[in-house]
This record gives structure tokens, sequence and C-alpha cells, in this order.
């Protein structure tokens, strides 16, 4: 395993938490070789622990929280082809021996390594199965836009990983939207409801765009920037909808905000990824937690050899 | 032939410490009331200070920044250094 990488077996990786354990290379190939990696995916799986293990991220709050939430790792670059990954069919499912150890190794290093265990620091009152570990990679080659990594500050030929704090993915279904425009609201009608229907701004989210449906924009020509402008429109909230006791329903914002009009993200707060199988008009939201230095950003790192 | 079993944990022990020894009376003592940020945790707190004062406690309010992260440590060696008890509130 340690043969994956030029890094010296010695040298700390990060700091693991929740115990603040010094993470070696070897260390984290004992964890990896239990998970099922091959040496070739150890740059990848000790990058994703340097992307988890910074303040930004906040792994230990990510753990400590009762909330269903993990790590959600997307792979971008020329490693993720060298090494087998899969972007295509069951993207976010089982099947490739990639997409799943590596996620499963960051999460043996967390428990092993780091102590955080469901019912000790780990409080999650439902957890989501990928906590068993989720890693995937974005189909670049079929995508007009971007990738995330560039759209992150990264250039098309580093590999990189970047780490989301995520729930499970649930799906969007649309078969019937043939143009960019409905699609838009039918998406933005869905990721209203991400994390809770009652809550604006305070939570990032991820939108994992298949390729049909990443076809409406491509046959009109719309990139990234007009997609999310677009998006951004249909997600706006009269915050007097969504109010506490609105509707009859006790969750929602404070009584003070009645009388605004408020985005369900933060701006840059949705990460969108391109990936899926060819066929099948569906994509996925991953809901997230508390963003931002009072809670969890997303992080990317270079993985290199 | 000599198998090498590598161990995956930290292969570490948790230190064990004695408890501080409990106080018989909080009169004249500093309690210090940490507020981890949750919403209302300052409601608890709130009543939580009017009781201790009744009991003759000299109290001292802490925050954290926030309730997703563990207390930074000079905020701790402060509880530490300043206070006799210490009651940390969990609210929602």
């Amino acid at each position: 395993m340690l043969g994956g990488t030029t890094r010296p077996s010695d040298e700390v990786v990060a700091l693991i938490p929740p115990n603040l354990v010094e993470g070696t290379v070897e260390k984290v190939a004992v964890n990896a070789v239990m998970a099922g990696c091959r040496p070739e995916y150890l740059p990848v799986v000790l990058a994703a622990l340097e992307a988890i293990c910074t303040d930004e991220f906040n792994m230990h709050g990510v753990l400590a929280t009762t909330m269903s939430v993990g790590p959600i790792l997307v792979v971008n670059g020329p490693i993720a082809a060298a090494i087998g990954m899969n972007s295509g069919i069951n993207v976010l499912g089982h099947g490739n021996r990639a997409n799943s150890s590596i996620g499963r190794a960051v999460q043996l290093v967390l428990r092993n390594l780091g102590g955080g265990a469901p019912g000790g620091i780990d409080r999650a009152t439902l957890g989501h199965m990928g906590k068993q570990g989720i890693c995937f990679a974005e189909d670049e080659a079929g995508s007009p836009w971007n990738s995330l990594a560039e759209e992150r500050g990264f250039d098309r030929s580093q590999s990189t990983v970047t780490a989301f704090c995520g729930e499970g993915p649930h799906l969007v279904v649309d078969q019937l939207s043939r143009s960019p425009e409905s699609l838009t609201r039918s998406l933005a009608a869905s990721l209203r409801s991400a994390v809770s229907p009652r809550l604006v701004l305070g939570m990032d989210g991820m939108l994992v765009l298949s390729p049909e449906h990443m076809a409406r924009y491509r046959d009109a020509g719309w990139d990234r920037a007009r997609f999310l402008a677009e998006l951004t429109e249909y997600l706006m909230f009269d915050t007097d909808e969504i109010i506490a006791g609105a509707d009859g329903i006790e969750e929602g914002l404070p009584p003070g905000l009645a009388g605004h009009r408020l985005p369900k993200f933060r701006p840059g707060g949705l990460l969108v990824v391109h990936a899926g199988g060819p066929a099948g008009l569906f994509s996925a939201i991953i809901g997230g937690w508390i963003s931002g230095p009072g809670g969890s950003d997303p992080v990317t790192r270079e993985i290199t050899p | 032939m000599t198998t090498t079993v590598l161990d995956p944990t930290a292969e570490q022990r948790p230190a064990t410490r004695e408890r501080s020894q409990r106080p018989e009376s909080l009169s004249g003592l500093t309690v210090g009331l940490l507020d981890i940020s949750k919403p209302r945790g300052d409601v608890f707190l709130d009543r939580v200070e009017e009781a201790l004062c009744a009991l003759g406690a000299r109290v001292t309010r802490y925050a954290k920044p926030t309730f997703t992260k563990p207390a930074p440590v000079d905020l701790r060696h402060e509880i530490a250094t300043q206070c006799d008890a210490v009651i940390e509130a969990l609210a929602d």
C-alpha cells in the first residue's frame, strides 16, 4: 500500500479528529488496506483527509452533530480515470472498487485512528449510508461546463478531491422537461426542500446533474453561470410563507424575518457536479449542514503522488 | 514465517485523572456558566444563574463562538483558571 505514494511513511498527513491523533501515512495505509483500496488510491485518501481535517471543514463538528451528515468526496482531474473511478452508471452507489474503498478508508481512519465512533463522539440521530464511505468522480469528459474543481479555482490538469459535508442523496425526477427553463424550475422546486422546506440560507447543498438533464443545458447553450443565475431566481423565498407557524407548521424562520425575500443558499453555496449514467432523466440532491465559519465549508485539496 | 500485524488504531489509551473534589457548598465560590451558543441556551442559563446567585455563588458567563466546534483552548483555560466550578448548557 505504501508503494502508492512517494510520501514517507512517518509523515503526518493531518491531525485526525476527534482525538487529534497524528495521522501518519503508514496508519492511513493500514486503514486503506482494511477498506479494500489498491495502492494507487492512497494519494486520494491522503488528500481527502487533508481536506476534512481542517478548521474550514470542521470534521469534529461533522462527527459530533446529531444531524445525519458526513464527508461527501468528489474527485476531479486525470487521477479519476487513471485509477478507474466511476463517474457514470450507479455513480452514487456500489460496484466500483475505487469509489467504494476510498470513502470507506477515510471513514475507517476517522473511527479507528481518530476515535470518532458512532455512539461516542459521533452522535448522529440517524446517520446515512454514505457514512460507510462515499466518493465519486465527476464526469468531466461528458460535460459542456467547467468542472467543480475548476469552479473552485483549480486547473483541469490538476487532480483534486473536494469534501462537502452532506446528507445522503435523494432523487429528483423530471422526465418531461424539454427546455432548460422548465428543468431549472423543476430542479429548483426540489432544491427548495433540501434539508427542510422551511429553512433558507445557513446550509449549503450539492446537485448531481445527470447527463440527460445536462443535455437540456448543452442543447440550449447554457453554461454553469447562466444555469446558476437562473436557478437562484427560482430559489428565492418570500419569508412570510416559511415563518414559524405559517400553514400551521411550527418549524420555520423567526417572526422577525417576516416580510423579506431570501435565497435558499448563500452565494456559492450550491455545488453542482455532472455525473451519472447516460440514460435516465434524474438528478440527485445532497443536502448540507450548517455552512460557513460556524459550521462547515467545502474544502478542495490537490491530490499529489 | 513471521507474520506482522499492523494496528489501525492510534495505539493510545485515555489518561485517567482523579475527579476534582466536589465543593461542600457553592457559597462564595465562582461558578462559570458556558453557553455553547445553541438557541435558547441563554434562557436556560439565565435561570441557572438566578438559582446559583440565590445560593450565594458568584457567576461568570462564558460562550463558545459556535456550538459546532470544540471550545477554543484559550476559553477552556480562562474558565479553568477563573472558576471553582463550571456548568455547560446544551439547548435547542
